[in-house]
């Protein structure tokens, strides 16, 4: 009983976010006038996806939920690592540069190559975990402006080192024997599931097991919970800044291998930015559980795929999505915290009814 | 008491929701009700060829080079009787969305399918082996391997000589000697008009001052951010420039706003289309010209090409031999130096002058 109600209530508060958010982009599209309708919008939105739909949505969502990930190791200890966007840029390119080159065969250059991808990214963001343990400064505010610098940086260094073709400029193409294509579930012009997507279940469960598991995890949450509790049992709070933001950042790197390694091959045009703060929502949409963030990044992804069709069939932009995907999220801090309340609420009555007996006959 | 503060929360909630979207409503009522009698691809059904045109970064609308591929197509569909998809690129897509929404045209039917942009390059190289009888164009596009496609056409265009152009006309306006220039990005293709135009700037006077300045280093994001247009421009006003080129697609609506806001002497020009035809009445006294990149007349050739059954291939450049650049006149700004302007014109035709492609 009490497990189902503690299920209920735990899927209470997602339900009716995602209810606020469907409401609140149909009235944005019956207020836009547009002439094709709410109704053609949903048919579109909830319509089986097609079979290279689906393989996007896979890659997507595993992309999306590293990143919700790199987010949630930093929320679980009230680190706000906004910074995940700057990392996984300036990882990518690093070990885009460093497998492009192609000193190492096959194998060993794309292991190694991920471990520079996660080295770098956990380097860009201990700067900021640096900056709060020896200077006080504000995680949020370095990690925003090391962002603006890594977009800066990567740029100065692709247009000097990179190889200008056309009007574009990419990285070196990586050697043919370190590809990691991915397994073609329907034709090959559907796409492939890159084999690297595996990342994000490893990591996944990596991240559960480092909570529930580990005294690391342990102390992570406990200096979440509370700082002055951490201290006084020993946990070293500076330490735990920039242990966390390392760990945060070292994920954040992975973000874009499965894509890199499975069909970009080049870091370029085809780099898929501004996944660091999709992720940043799906962690908040996922209350940075393990499992919640696995909903979440399908759920982003889900839209964002299946949007693609609407300018095509209809006049509603596909921007319509964004609308959904952010009312998502503001809409689930606020479900959350009436949840918590009305749960409270029944569980203060329920205790009430069972104390209240003893009470009288103690007044008695 | 309680109750009270949940239904102000429940109602803050709802009132950042809706006045968080009203702005995006504005903006889809004008574009839902501009689309319901203007666009031809919603209301054309014709027999002839179904062109797929994928918008870039900015989409329709942006008054500059999206909407210009879309004056070609929409004169083409109603020229052939045909008709049209759209499609319009999101700020951070992936490239498997590009991908698909080539895809999707060519399963509705699409023959010929125009990407506005160099960034569909990669997504058309990937689709066309797949759709041999589907002709593809890339507007700005490159062949990212060495496997030639034979159903694919390149248009590359010599912006650099439709920026030096204006910037003679800049040059020949200028009363402080200091000209501005603003880039959506910076990248190569961006960087070819900020060349052209110092050229043409210093080819009349090399003591002429040009400020550059570029909204975004890498992210496609600097060609739909009138914010971040307006603030460059701003800021090139203020150190003593009073005419600014842009070549930042939408962003330019930002750049007509700076100029209007620096006063009266204050220019700008713009890119890719006509833009004092497409301004408001407050920004038409400041838009002294526009570079013109005839991305129309490219999208058109190449959908005529396709429909007498022969298409275009590989790559097709447009320059100021052909009429596939230039400047434009409206507004009568340049009736006194129009002369000049088209007399450095005639020396880049001959090859008496060359003008350089990166800075």
């Amino acid at each position: 009983m009490n497990a189902l109600r503690s299920l209920f209530f735990g899927l209470l508060a997602p339900v009716i976010a995602v209810a606020i958010a469907v409401v609140a982009t149909s009235v944005v599209i019956i207020a836009s006038g547009s002439d094709s309708g709410v109704g053609s919008f949903w048919s579109i939105m909830l319509a089986v996806p097609q079979d290279r739909i689906l393989v996007n949505i896979v890659n997507q969502s595993s992309m999306i939920y590293l990143s919700a990930v790199a987010v949630a190791i930093g929320f679980r200890m009230n680190l706000f690592n906004i910074g995940v966007e700057g990392q996984y840029l300036v990882a990518s390119y690093a070990a885009a540069t460093f497998v492009g080159a192609a000193l190492l065969p096959g194998f060993v250059n794309i292991v190694l190559g991920l471990v520079i991808a996660i080295a770098v990214g956990a380097a860009w963001a201990g700067i900021a975990g640096l900056l709060k343990t020896y200077r006080g400064v504000s995680e949020v505010i370095s990690t925003i402006m090391l962002n603006a610098i890594a977009g800066i940086v990567v740029s100065y260094f692709l247009d000097k080192y990179g190889v200008h073709g056309g009007n574009q400029v990419n990285t070196a193409t990586a050697p043919e024997s370190s590809w990691v294509p991915g397994w073609t579930p329907f034709t090959s012009a559907d796409g492939a599931i890159w084999s690297l997507d595996l990342l994000a279940v490893l990591v996944g469960v990596g991240f559960w097991v480092l909570l529930s598991r580990t005294r690391l995890g342990f102390d992570l949450r406990a200096t979440g919970a509370s700082t002055t509790a951490a201290v006084a049992s020993g946990v070293s709070v500076e330490r735990m800044t920039l242990v966390a933001m390392l760990l945060s950042g070292g994920v954040a790197g992975l973000i874009w291998m499965p894509a890199y390694f499975g069909s970009a091959h080049v870091y370029g045009t085809t780099f898929q930015a501004g996944l660091g703060f999709t992720g940043i929502a799906v962690a908040l949409l996922g209350r940075n559980q393990p499992l919640g963030m696995v909903f979440g990044a399908l759920l982003f992804a889900f839209l964002s795929a299946q949007s693609n069709s609407l300018t095509l069939q209809t006049d509603i932009s596909s921007s319509v999505v964004q609308i959904t995907q952010g009312v998502a999220v503001l809409a689930v801090v606020v479900a959350y915290e009436l949840v918590r309340r009305s749960r409270s609420r029944v569980e203060q009555r329920a205790v009430a009814r069972a104390t209240a007996p003893v009470n009288q006959e103690v007044a008695a | 008491m309680r109750r009270t503060t949940k239904i102000a929360a429940v109602a803050v909630v709802t009132a950042i929701a809706l006045t968080g979207c009203s702005k995006k409503s504005d903006t889809s009522a004008t574009d839902a009700s501009s689309s319901a009698s203007d666009d031809i691809c919603k209301t054309a059904d014709g027999d002839g060829p179904m062109i797929g045109l994928a918008y870039d970064v900015g989409g329709r609308g942006d008054q500059s080079f999206n909407d210009s591929a879309y004056a070609g197509v929409s004169k083409a569909v109603e020229e052939f009787d045909g008709s049209c998809v759209e499609g319009e690129a999101e700020d951070g897509e992936a490239e498997s969305a590009r991908e698909d929404r080539l895809r999707q045209m060519a399963d509705a039917g699409a023959t010929a399918i125009i990407g506005v942009g160099f960034a569909y390059s990669d997504s058309v190289n990937a689709v066309a082996p797949d759709y041999p009888d589907v002709n593809f164009a890339v507007v700005d596009g490159y062949d990212p391997d060495s496997k030639a496609n034979d159903n694919v056409a390149y248009f590359s265009f010599a912006a650099n000589e439709s920026s030096y152009l204006v910037g003679v006309a800049a040059a020949l306006t200028t009363q402080t000697d200091e000209v501005g220039f603003v880039g959506g990005v910076h990248n190569d293709l961006i960087k070819a008009f900020e060349a052209g135009y110092t050229a043409g700037v210093h080819a009349v006077n090399p003591d002429i001052q040009v400020d550059v300045a570029y909204i975004e280093e890498s992210d496609l994001s600097g060609f739909s951010d009138p914010a971040g247009g307006k603030t460059a421009a701003a800021g090139e006003f203020d150190k003593g420039a009073d005419v600014v080129y842009h070549a930042a697609g939408a962003s330019g609506s930002g750049v007509f706003d700076a100029a209007v806001e620096a006063g009266d002497g204050m220019w700008a020009i713009g890119v890719d289309s006509d833009q004092y035809l497409t301004a408001t009445s407050t920004q038409q006294p400041h838009i002294l010209t526009s570079a013109l990149k005839r991305v129309d007349v490219a999208s058109y050739d190449f959908i005529k090409s396709v429909n007498e059954g022969t298409p275009d291939t590989s790559y097709v450049t447009y320059d100021l031999t052909n009429d596939g650049v230039g400047y434009s006149t409206s507004g009568g700004f340049l009736d006194d130096v129009s002369d000049q302007i088209d007399e450095y014109a005639s020396k880049i035709k001959s090859g008496d002058i060359t003008v350089p492609t990166a800075p």
